[in-house]
């Protein structure tokens, strides 16, 4: 199969389109997260999601991927009014609060469900495979979900852009212009909360948190503006997904979403090393650079002062 | 209590005392993360192990796991240097290793059997049948000889370094001017995190490592100015949730990690409101006390 064969098969490009939505989406709001040194934020809160997910179960009693969703998000929204009230209220660091919520949400969600497993009446099984996602089981309805979710998320970062840079910069000064800091800080973990509970369907939890990082810190590397910088990373999002998925199609049935995530490392790998004036290679030109001037002036120096003696 | 239960709560003592040493230094560099990212990030190194040796001997499976968990420390530290924040740093190695990871497990699991669930996340309660000979006679569950041999050498290396570790985690620039070689103890401390892990993960599973890295050092940091008092605390906590959290597992019929993770984190939540020193409620109670001494001046001024 050419390239194009596989591109004109619908079920490939219900996938294509879901993971590069997906890409674009968590590429926006991870910029924000990078910046604000919150990156693990969405490993943890794929993690939270578990408990989410078996408390949904265990209160309604059906497998609904909707109740699934809406209690993964509740369990999100919870654990990050815990994280930032600890991380304002003590002197824990963000890192530790991140991995406490992580660990302990994550324990409890092992706890529910092996009592759900060993307790309920046997329909549970599958509980957990909303965890680790399938993009091939991709269809129509879930593709649109994450069209509407990733535009939301892209809409509110443009509307809000100008709050998120200043609380992510400096949130002193824009509490002191009379912004709800606290409340911006709120709104962009909401966002990275449904970024994620849409995407663990997809990628599964792990490479979910990829998606979130990968780009974000290649972006970095590439522009000083956080204008440009955002924009860069929702397209390095959504080309991992293209190429990810493409790879999957055309290899031998390999998963897309770690496929997504080494084309969006590949993408890390090729920044870190080739970006303009950050990336190692125009580093080391611009080190020879300044060392062969500095050689050249030594000469010229002693030259001068061979010609006064 | 029977030999089994006592083996199984062993276990978890050990786990529990080798990682809550190793905490307080995570959390003091701002690292708390990184048990998470190298229990991810070893899969590929297992895949590979097992693909080369072509067993499923878990002592080759455990050095495949080490050396990547010393690729991912590298990796950390090397993106680090280059200019990438840590915690985006720590994100990157491991999630891309962790996809690459799943990639060999999709191409090679049709050849062979690689139970992917016993392999990295393995369950506390089989601690006890999982046993080794020596000279021929039983000499007990293999996890309490890995997770008891770890929490030696961890005890070992941190009290011989002791000085070292601890200038280097509070001031590296100061221990780097004093001439402590800076590196060389962070891969040392990186490598006790790594094998640590490594030989927990195994027979306690993974949730279980990284909770008990980082949730009873952040409750010892709540109660103590102290590193040395840190330490002793972290271990207590850890092995104090390690028991309370087997009897609650037995007791709900549910999973005794994810219980034993539960339980520390209660004790955390309740230190968070109740610890004298930085506590909710004695910050709370200070804060008052200020208060009322401040309008006490003021009115003695105004009566003045």
């Amino acid at each position: 199969m050419t390239w194009f064969e596989i591109l004109k098969e619908p079920n490939i490009q219900w996938i294509l389109w879901a993971c590069t939505l997906l890409g674009i989406g968590s590429g926006v709001i991870g910029s924000f997260a990078y910046l604000r040194k919150q990156s693990l934020m969405g490993d943890a809160l794929a993690h939270v999601a578990l408990p989410g997910v078996c408390i949904a179960f265990l209160l309604s009693g059906v497998k609904s991927i909707f109740l699934f969703m809406l209690g993964a998000m509740v369990m999100g929204i919870i654990s990050t009014f815990i994280m930032s009230y600890i991380t304002r209220k003590s002197r824990i660091k963000q890192d530790t609060a991140i991995a406490i919520i992580l660990s302990v949400f994550f324990g409890l969600g092992i706890v529910l469900l092996t009592y759900i497993q060993h307790n309920a009446n046997g329909n549970q099984s599958g509980l957990d495979k909303f965890l680790f996602g399938q993009a091939a089981t991709m269809i129509r309805s879930d593709v649109i979900v994450m069209a509407i979710i990733s535009a939301i998320l892209i809409v509110i970062c443009t509307l809000f852009f100008k709050e998120f840079k200043l609380a992510s910069f400096d949130a002193g000064f824009a509490k002191g212009l009379g912004y709800p800091v606290a409340l911006i800080e709120q709104l962009i973990m909401f966002l990275i909360v449904i970024a994620v509970v849409v995407g663990i369907q997809a990628v599964g939890v792990v490479l979910m948190s990829a998606l979130l990082i990968t780009p974000a810190v290649s972006a970095r590397y590439w522009t000083e503006k956080l204008g440009l910088m955002v924009f860069l990373s929702g397209l390095f999002g959504g080309v991992s997904g293209v190429i990810g998925t493409i790879i999957s199609a055309s290899g031998n049935n390999l998963p897309s979403g770690p496929l997504v995530v080494l084309s969006a490392t590949g993408i890390f790998v090729f920044s870190i090393l080739f970006a303009p004036s950050r990336g190692v290679v125009s580093k080391f030109l611009l080190r020879q650079s300044v060392k062969r001037k500095v050689e050249k002036e030594k000469q010229m120096q002693l030259r001068e002062r061979g010609s006064s003696i | 209590m029977s030999v089994n239960e006592l083996w199984v709560i062993l276990t978890g003592i050990f786990v529990a005392a080798s990682c809550g040493i190793l905490g307080c230094f995570l959390i003091l560099r701002k690292m708390a993360m990184v048990g998470d990212a190298i229990s991810h990030s070893v899969l590929p190194g297992i895949v590979i192990a097992f693909l080369i040796s072509g067993s499923r001997d878990s002592l080759v499976m455990t050095l495949g796991a080490a050396v990547f968990g010393l690729v991912t420390v590298f990796l950390i530290q090397l993106f680090k240097n280059s200019g990438v924040q840590t915690d985006a740093s720590i994100g990157v190695v491991f999630t891309a290793l962790f996809a690459v990871g799943i990639v060999l497990v999709s191409v090679y699991t049709r050849q062979i059997d690689l139970d992917l669930d016993c392999v990295l996340y393995g369950e506390i309660a089989f601690v006890p049948f999982d046993r080794i000979t020596l000279f021929g006679m039983d000499a007990g569950p293999k996890a309490i000889w890995g997770t008891g041999i770890t929490f030696f050498i961890t005890l070992l290396v941190v009290s011989l370094f002791y000085k070292q570790f601890k200038i280097t985690s509070f001031d590296p620039a100061m221990a780097a001017s004093v001439g402590i070689p800076v590196a060389l103890i962070h891969y040392m401390l990186m490598g006790l995190v790594s094998l640590t892990t490594v030989s927990s993960f195994e027979s306690v599973g993974a949730i279980l490592v990284l909770g008990m890295l980082v949730v009873p050092a952040a409750t010892a940091y709540l109660l103590t100015e102290r590193l040395s008092v840190m330490i002793v605390y972290s271990v207590a906590v850890g092995i104090v949730s390690t028991i309370l959290g087997y009897y609650a597992a037995v007791w709900l019929d549910a999973s005794i990690a994810g219980c034993i993770v539960t339980v520390a984190g209660i004790i955390f939540g309740l230190t968070f409101i109740f610890s004298p020193s930085h506590g909710m409620i004695s910050k709370w109670w200070r804060k008052r006390k200020i208060l009322q001494e401040d309008h006490a001046k003021q009115a003695q001024l105004e009566t003045a």
